[in-house]
């Protein structure tokens, strides 16, 4: 039976977004015609983005949808960077997801940006005082602050308002791709610019997210071609894709609560099996709050590579956390960041827990751990 | 039995997969991923170790039905390969880097990894056959001649070869595409690998002089007098005659081919095609394919000193851990650093790498 414990990638769609996904395909019509059957596609995707904004605590104008989250990170990043010559500095965090990371090193590489790295602690949270002294130290200069909500490797939730705070008229943004749906999200709240959420994260379907971008800015867009989302961004809307999405959010954040508890229960579970299962693994991601269900875990003394293979094996789908185009695993620049020496982090793989994950799942998995660790430490 | 098929994305170990698969044992198929920035590598369609490469043994795996994973060997791969090869180029050798790849990757490192995580052996798409003989599970020649790769894996013990398995040996090539194309493998028309897949290029000399510079010396002929000057002596390959551009003709203005490369004097020595002839060969750290000929005794066999070159009638002796060889016709031009192999008729003895030559 297969366990599948990598919903930090991505996770089942809902069945509600399945329909929703097919009964929006069945519609004729392109939302930015102007005859009954486009408007009638416009008013489903107005309705879905008032459901979303509601849901994330942001205007509906406020939401330009995209095809993905990388696409609306390198919005973010590279829009803001373009929108404002004057300023040439980004300063992100060391374990931003590469939908971030690899625009701020394009964009230095090729755009003539000066890149500041803030730094976390051991624990994963961004180091509030190394951030004032780099804000402080550069005010004049700085286009743009990213800082994700929460980490997709290790799961921490980031102190986004502090950051908010010291940011001052600096445009913050933030990748809440891993947040939105599982932990409490309030765009007007946090007070950040901007920031992306994803469908596919949620339960939604694969090839919609969205930018939530403060009312009354204008950035420099990626795509041009008819300016459908607030001349930011272009392309057909993706109907039934916005839909579904809107169908997913709903069911999401109605069970936020319901489904944190839960989660959260069956990592404890999960961890506390691999703690008597195997005395030495080390749990990596501290804070108070964190994301319900992601567990990333390093077993002394093993290769994630042999890890990943048994367990694969086995019929348990986990992850090490990131990985590149070829597929190479390479130690984790989060984990290395949070001061994790490169061999522990070779040997750390991340269980990450879904609304469809069961007791019997984790009660196998704490079953299994022990042999392949061993196996895996030969 | 439970098998790590090693597939490098081309069609030989696509198909040598499909067929362990198909012969009803447990399969999982392996990428090796031999450089930690697979660009760096890059070489299009004449490579092992590309990201098109990486993909396409992912969808052969799709095909044959396995599972398939990635395994990361860059840092073995550069210490015991790359390192290697620039150490003895640098000492005055002419390395082999494939042999060294089978020796310390393929059927080191991956073998070794296999077996921890529970497995009994591993399958490439190598071109030679194992064999149960009165010396026990043997290596021997394949059946296709132009194809056949025990050269190369010479190097591999009697405890390595007994964890491999070759499923292409008794096949020719053809058919290996032929199969590849119904068993709808895509890469079937893929063409092979040449050249050396850490130098994309192809531009051996040129990847050389930026690793260990290129200091000018003399080249001089036999009596020691100089006749021109070379910009790096690991750029020559023992009896070559192109591009010496030598200043001091000879009398009679006969060709002149280099003999021997001198490494701490950064010397290149020239001279005629008869002083290339060598007839007697040395060889270092042996390596026993099968069970060990019998030390200080005369066997009679043949000698090969590359990948694809003919087998040499000799006589050779070994004590344990060298081998001396004497062939029956001379040969012209050997190096240093090449791979020695004895061969039984089509059996592999075993290997040695050539220390001195006479």
């Amino acid at each position: 039976m297969a366990i599948y414990l990598d919903h930090a990638a991505t996770t089942p769609m809902l069945p509600a977004a399945i329909d929703a996904y097919s009964r929006q395909m069945a519609q004729i019509g392109n939302a930015s015609s102007l005859h009954t059957q486009g408007r009638s596609v416009r008013k489903a995707v107005e309705e879905s983005r008032e459901l979303i904004a509601q849901a994330a605590g942001c205007e509906a104008s406020e939401i330009i949808f995209t095809g993905s989250g990388t696409e609306a990170n390198n919005l973010a990043i590279k829009g803001f960077f373009w929108s404002n010559p004057s300023k040439k500095t980004i300063v992100v965090s060391t374990i931003e997801h590469h939908a971030v990371l690899d625009p701020v090193e394009w964009l230095r590489e090729h755009e003539g940006a000066n890149v500041i790295h803030a730094p976390v602690t051991s624990e994963g949270l961004i180091d509030l005082a190394a951030l004032k002294a780099i804000i402080e130290n550069n005010r004049e200069e700085i286009a743009l602050i990213a800082v994700m909500h929460s980490n997709n490797e290790v799961g921490t939730l980031q102190p986004i308002a502090d950051v908010v705070k010291m940011a001052g008229d600096i445009p913050v943004h933030t990748d809440a791709v891993q947040s939105f749906g599982k932990v409490v999200f309030d765009f007007a709240d946090l007070g950040v610019t901007s920031a992306t959420i994803s469908a596919h994260k949620l339960g939604g379907p694969l090839g919609v997210a969205a930018l939530i971008l403060k009312r009354g800015l204008d950035i420099t867009p990626l795509l041009h071609g008819g300016g459908q989302e607030r001349d930011i961004r272009s392309s057909t809307v993706n109907a039934p894709g916005i839909v579904s999405f809107a169908a997913a959010v709903d069911q999401a954040l109605m069970n936020l609560r319901e489904n944190y508890f839960k989660v959260s229960a069956l990592a404890d579970q999960l961890r506390a099996g691999i703690t008597k299962a195997v005395p030495s693994a080390i749990f990596n991601g501290g804070g108070e709050e964190r994301l319900p269900g992601i567990v990333n875990v390093t077993f002394p003394g093993t290769k994630n590579e042999s890890l990943l293979v048994l367990l694969d094996l086995a019929g348990i789908s986990a992850s090490q956390g990131s990985a590149c185009s070829a597929g190479v695993q390479r130690p984790s620049h989060v984990l290395l960041a949070m001061d994790i020496s490169e061999v522990n982090a070779d040997a750390t793989i991340r269980f990450s827990l879904g609304t469809t994950t069961s007791e019997e799942d984790i009660a196998s998995v704490c079953k299994a751990i022990s042999a392949v660790v061993s196996k895996a430490g030969l | 039995m439970k098998i790590v098929a090693a597939m490098s994305g081309g069609v030989d170990s696509a198909v040598a997969a499909a067929r362990m698969a198909e012969a009803g044992h447990e399969v999982i198929g392996v990428h090796l991923a031999l450089s930690s920035n697979p660009q760096k590598y890059r070489s299009g369609a004449r490579g092992c170790c590309t990201i098109e490469d990486s993909h396409d043994a992912r969808r052969a795996a799709d095909m044959i039905g396995i599972p398939f994973y990635i395994w990361d060997m860059a840092e073995e791969f550069h210490d015991g390969v790359v390192e290697n090869f620039i150490e003895e180029y640098a000492n005055g050798r002419t390395p082999n880097p494939c042999l060294r790849c089978n020796e310390k990757i393929k059927f080191a490192a991956v073998l070794e990894r296999a077996k921890g995580l529970g497995f009994d052996g591993v399958a490439t798409g190598h071109y030679a056959q194992m064999r149960e003989t009165d010396f026990g599970r043997t290596m021997h020649r394949a059946v296709d001649p132009g194809k056949d790769q025990s050269y190369v894996l010479a190097v591999l013990n009697k405890e390595q070869l007994d964890g491999a398995l070759f499923p292409l040996g008794d096949t020719v090539k053809d058919d290996v595409r032929i199969e590849a194309k119904k068993r709808g493998l895509y890469v079937a028309n893929k063409p092979d690998s040449h050249d050396i897949c850490f130098i994309p290029s192809g531009n051996n000399a040129g990847w050389l002089r930026d690793r260990l510079g290129s200091e000018s010396g003399p080249i001089v002929d036999e009596d020691g007098k100089q006749v021109g000057e070379h910009q790096g002596a690991y750029t020559y390959t023992i009896g070559q005659r192109r591009g010496l551009h030598l200043s001091v003709p000879t009398e009679g203005g006969t060709p002149r081919y280099v003999l021997k490369i001198e490494p701490k004097t950064n010397t290149v020595v020239v001279g005629s095609k008869d002083a290339l002839a060598i007839s007697h060969i040395e060889g270092e750290k042996a390596i026993w394919c099968g069970p060990q000929p019998e030390a200080g005794k005369v066997h009679r066999g043949f000698a090969q000193i590359r990948a694809h070159g003919a087998p040499l009638p000799c006589e050779y002796r070994t004590d344990g851990v060298s081998i001396v060889a004497d062939l029956d016709e001379p040969l012209l031009g050997l190096a240093t650093g090449q791979g020695l192999v004895i061969y039984d008729g089509d059996r592999v003895v075993g290997s040695a790498t050539v220390s001195a030559t006479e």
